[in-house]
C-alpha cells in the first residue's frame, strides 16, 4: 500500500538532485515528488526549475499539463474507473450511474467517504471490462456489488490513515 | 518430483483474481507436502478463462480455468498435477482449437514462458535474432527489415524499413531509439501483454534497432495505467543490463546501447509521436509539426528511431528467421502477422494473433463465440478511439490496412470492439467528440474547440433540438476537423463521429420519432 509523507523540502531536494543528471529529467521527478508526498506541492515548482535550469512557468505548465499530477494532498484514496469504449459496451455507464446514486459520488468530483473516482480511459483489460485500478491494482470483470467492495476497502484504508 | 504449475501474472489474470490463486496453491500444496513449483507466466491470451492455471505433466500442459482461489483443493484432489479429469479441465493448451487457429510469432512465447527467465527465453529461440543481427551489416539488418514488409502497427501502418533506413542515414554525434508503449486506444492490450509476458523479446528487438540505426540510447515511454508492465519491464532491463546485452559493450568493441524506461503521466496524445518525445524531454507534451521528421529531429534535435512496442517486437523473429519467414504470412500489402485484441462485449475475447487478410466475422463469431450478453452484434469499432464503427453487415471485410482504409474504416493498433444492440450510437458519437476534447493538446483550434462544440451539437440532436441542422452542423465540423487539425487526434475524431451517423442513422433522429418507431 502506497504512503504519503508530508512536505519536507529536504526530501523533496534529495529526490530532486538524484535525478537532474538524467536527460529530461522533469517527469521522472515530478513523480517520484508524487510517489513521495501524494501530490506536487507548489513549493516544489522553485526548486524544480532551478534544478532543471528552466522557468517556473515551464514547471507549472508540465505539471498541470498531464492528468496524473495532482496539485493538492489526497484526502483519501482515488478509484480510476475506465469510461472508454470497451468497459462501455461492458456496461461501464451503469456503474458510474450506481455510484452516482448509491454513493453520491460525482466522478472527477470530490472525496466521498474518503474515496475519490477518477475517469480513466482504458487500463487495457478490455475483454474483462468494466475495469477499475486502484493503488497499483486492477479490478475487471466489475459489477455494482463488487464496486461497493472495493469502494468500501478504499473508505475503510482511508479511514485508517487519519 | 517437482511439479510445475502456471499461474498468469498478465494484469488481466491478476485482476480477476490470480494471486490469490497462485497463493491458494502454494498453501495448499504445503499442507499436502506436495512439490511444486509456481511459475508466473504471462497470459495466452483467452481472458475468458483466467486465471487460466496450467500444469507441466506427460501429456503436455494441462489447463484449468477460470480458476477461483476455493477451486484450488478440489482441483487437487481431482489429480491436476497428472492431469486429472474436473469441470475446469481444457485439456492440453496447445492443442485448443483456438490456440491451433492463430499464427503465433510475436506471442510465441507469451503465457508460455516465465517472463523474467532469460534461459526460457534462450531456450526458445531468444536472443537468435540480435545475434544473427551482429553478425551482418547495418544496412544488411535494415534491408531485412525493409524485405520483411513490416508496417508500423502503432496505427498509421507506415512501412518499418523505410523508416529504419532514413534514420541509419542520419548524421549525428547522438541518435536515439524511442520505444511508444502509450498504448491508449481502448480496446487495446497487446503492447501490455508483451510487457508482461515477454519483456526480452521488446528488449531485443530495440537492441537490433539500435544496432542497425548507430543509436548509443533508447528511451522506452510507458503509459502509467500500466503498473504491472512497469514493474516487469523494470526487472527486464536490469537482468538484460547484467547478461550484457545491453549497456556499455552491447554490441561488442566498447559500443555500447543503454536502456531506460520511463512512466507517462496519463496523457492520451502522448501517443502521437511528436507528443511523446516533447513528453520525454519533460514538456507539456504539444503535438509538434512536422517536418522536421523525427527519424532526422528527434529526441532533443537528435535523428531518433520510433517504433510501436508491435513493431518492434515483431524483429527478433525477423532477423532469426528471416525477411522472408515473415513476408509469406498476409495479404497484398499488409505482410506478417497482426495481434488482433478483441474486447468489449464479446463472449471470449482476448488475443489473437493472425495473418493479415482473415475477416472481421471470422476474428468475432469464430474465435470470440460472439456478444458476452448473448444479444446481437450491433456496432463494431475498429482500431480505438479515432477508429470508425461498422455495422454487423460490414463484417465480412477482410483485415488488412487497405481493404478497411477503402470502407472508410481503419485497422489501427488491432482493437477491435464489440457493442450489442442496447448500443446507442448518438451516445458513441458524443462520447467521440467529448475523448477528443478531453484529450486534446491544444495546439490547434479545430481539435480543441471544435471537438468541444461537437460535443454540445450532439446534445442537442439527442435532445431532438433541430436534428436536421445540427446535423448539418457536425457534419461541416467534422469537415474542418479533417481538413484543419495537426494531428490525427483531432484528423481522425471524425471517423467514429462520422461513421456513427452514417451508418446507424436511425440513432439520430428525434426522441419522439425513435421511441414512436419502436
Ligand atoms: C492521437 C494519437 C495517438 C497515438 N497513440 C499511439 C500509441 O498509443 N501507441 C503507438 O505506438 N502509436 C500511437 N500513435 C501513432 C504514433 O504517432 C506513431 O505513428 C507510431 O509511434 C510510429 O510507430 P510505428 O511506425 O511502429 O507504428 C498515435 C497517433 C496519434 C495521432
Ligand atoms: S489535432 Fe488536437 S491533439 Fe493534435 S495537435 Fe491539434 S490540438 Fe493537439
Ligand atoms: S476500455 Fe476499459 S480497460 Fe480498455
Amino acid at each position: 500500500m502506497t504512503v504519503h509523507v508530508a512536505w519536507d523540502e529536504s526530501l523533496a531536494r534529495e529526490l530532486i538532485d538524484e535525478r537532474t543528471g538524467l536527460e529530461g529529467a522533469m517527469l521522472p521527478i515530478l513523480h517520484a515528488l508524487q510517489e513521495r508526498f501524494g501530490y506536487v506541492d507548489s513549493r516544489a515548482v522553485a526548486i524544480v526549475a532551478q534544478a532543471l535550469n528552466v522557468s517556473r512557468a515551464e514547471v507549472f505548465g508540465t505539471i498541470s499539463f498531464y492528468h496524473d499530477f495532482k496539485r493538492q494532498p489526497p484526502m483519501g484514496g482515488t478509484i480510476k474507473l475506465c469510461r472508454a469504449e470497451a468497459c462501455q459496451a461492458r456496461g461501464a455507464e451503469d456503474l458510474v450511474e450506481h455510484l452516482e446514486h448509491e454513493h453520491g459520488v460525482e466522478i472527477d468530483g470530490g472525496y466521498q467517504n474518503g474515496v475519490k473516482v477518477e475517469t480513466a480511459y482504458c487500463l487495457g483489460n478490455c475483454a474483462l471490462g468494466p475495469n477499475a485500478l486502484h493503488d497499483g491494482e486492477i479490478y475487471g470483470k466489475l459489477d455494482p456489488q463488487s464496486l461497493d467492495e472495493l469502494f468500501a476497502l478504499v473508505a475503510r484504508k482511508a479511514g485508517a490513515r487519519q | 518430483m517437482t511439479t510445475r504449475i502456471y499461474v498468469p501474472r498478465d494484469a488481466a489474470a491478476l485482476s480477476v483474481g490470480a494471486n490469490a490463486v497462485a497463493e491458494s496453491f502454494r498453501r495448499e500444496a504445503e499442507a499436502r507436502g506436495l512439490s511444486v513449483e509456481i511459475v508466473r507466466n504471462g497470459s495466452r491470451g483467452m481472458f475468458w478463462l483466467e486465471p487460466l492455471v496450467e500444469v507441466e505433466t506427460a501429456q503436455g500442459r494441462v489447463g484449468y480455468g477460470p480458476v477461483a482461489a476455493r477451486d484450488v483443493p478440489a482441483l487437487l484432489d481431482a489429480g491436476m498435477l497428472e492431469g486429472g479429469a474436473h469441470a475446469l479441465s481444457l485439456g492440453v493448451i496447445e492443442q485448443l482449437d483456438w490456440m491451433k487457429r492463430q499464427q503465433r510469432l510475436t506471442f510465441a512465447r507469451i503465457g508460455v514462458i516465465d517472463p523474467l527467465s532469460l534461459s526460457d527465453y534462450c531456450a526458445r529461440d531468444g536472443l537468435k535474432g540480435l545475434k544473427k543481427a551482429l553478425t551482418l551489416t547495418r544496412e544488411d539488418v535494415v534491408d531485412q527489415v525493409l524485405k520483411s514488409g513490416l508496417r508500423g502497427r502503432g496505427g498509421a501502418g507506415f512501412p518499418a524499413g523505410i523508416k529504419w533506413k532514413t534514420v541509419q542515414g542520419a548524421t549525428a554525434d547522438r541518435k536515439y531509439v524511442v520505444c511508444n508503449a502509450d498504448e491508449g486506444d481502448s480496446g487495446t492490450f497487446a503492447d501490455r501483454m508483451v510487457f508482461e509476458g515477454d519483456p526480452f523479446m521488446l528488449i531485443e528487438g530495440m537492441a537490433i534497432a539500435a544496432y542497425a540505426v548507430g543509436a548509443t540510447k533508447g528511451f522506452i515511454y510507458l503509459r502509467s495505467e500500466y503498473p504491472h508492465a512497469a514493474d516487469v519491464m523494470g526487472q527486464a532491463i536490469r537482468l538484460a543490463e547484467q547478461a550484457g546485452f545491453i549497456g556499455p559493450d552491447a554490441f561488442g568493441r566498447g559500443k555500447a546501447f543503454d536502456l531506460e524506461l520511463r512512466i507517462g503521466a496519463g496523457a492520451y496524445i502522448c501517443g502521437e509521436e511528436t507528443s511523446l518525445l516533447e513528453s520525454l524531454e519533460g514538456k507539456r507534451a504539444l503535438v509538434r509539426a512536422k517536418p522536421p521528421l523525427p527519424a532526422l529531429s528527434g529526441l532533443f534535435g537528435k535523428p531518433t528511431l520510433i517504433n510501436n512496442v508491435l513493431t518492434l517486437a515483431a524483429i527478433p523473429y525477423i532477423l532469426a528467421e528471416g525477411a522472408q519467414a515473415y513476408a509469406d504470412y498476409g495479404m497484398g500489402r499488409s505482410r506478417g502477422t497482426l495481434p488482433v485484441q478483441l474486447g468489449g462485449n464479446v463472449a471470449h475475447g482476448g488475443l489473437i494473433e493472425l495473418a493479415f487478410g482473415i475477416s472481421l466475422r471470422e476474428v468475432i463469431e469464430g474465435f470470440g463465440g460472439g456478444t458476452a450478453s448473448g444479444r446481437p452484434i450491433r456496432a463494431v469499432q475498429v482500431g480505438g478511439p479515432l477508429g470508425a464503427y461498422l455495422t454487423e453487415r460490414e463484417l465480412d471485410l477482410p483485415m488488412d490496412y487497405e481493404t478497411l482504409a477503402a470502407n472508410h474504416a481503419m485497422l489501427g493498433h488491432g482493437g477491435i470492439v464489440v457493442f450489442d444492440d442496447s448500443v446507442d450510437m448518438a451516445k458513441m458519437a458524443r462520447f467521440a467528440f467529448h475523448f477528443c476534447a478531453k484529450e486534446s493538446c491544444g495546439k490547434c483550434t479545430p481539435c480543441r474547440i471544435g471537438a468541444v462544440r461537437g460535443e454540445e451539437t450532439i446534445d442537442k440532436i439527442i435532445a431532438g433540438r433541430n436534428v436536421e441542422a445540427n446535423l448539418a452542423l457536425v457534419r461541416d465540423l467534422c469537415d474542418v476537423m479533417t481538413a484543419g487539425s495537426l494531428c490525427a487526434h483531432g484528423g481522425l475524431t471524425p471517423m467514429p463521429v462520422m461513421s456513427a451517423i452514417e451508418r446507424f442513422p436511425e440513432d439520430f433522429v428525434p426522441a419522439e420519432r425513435k421511441t414512436a418507431a419502436e
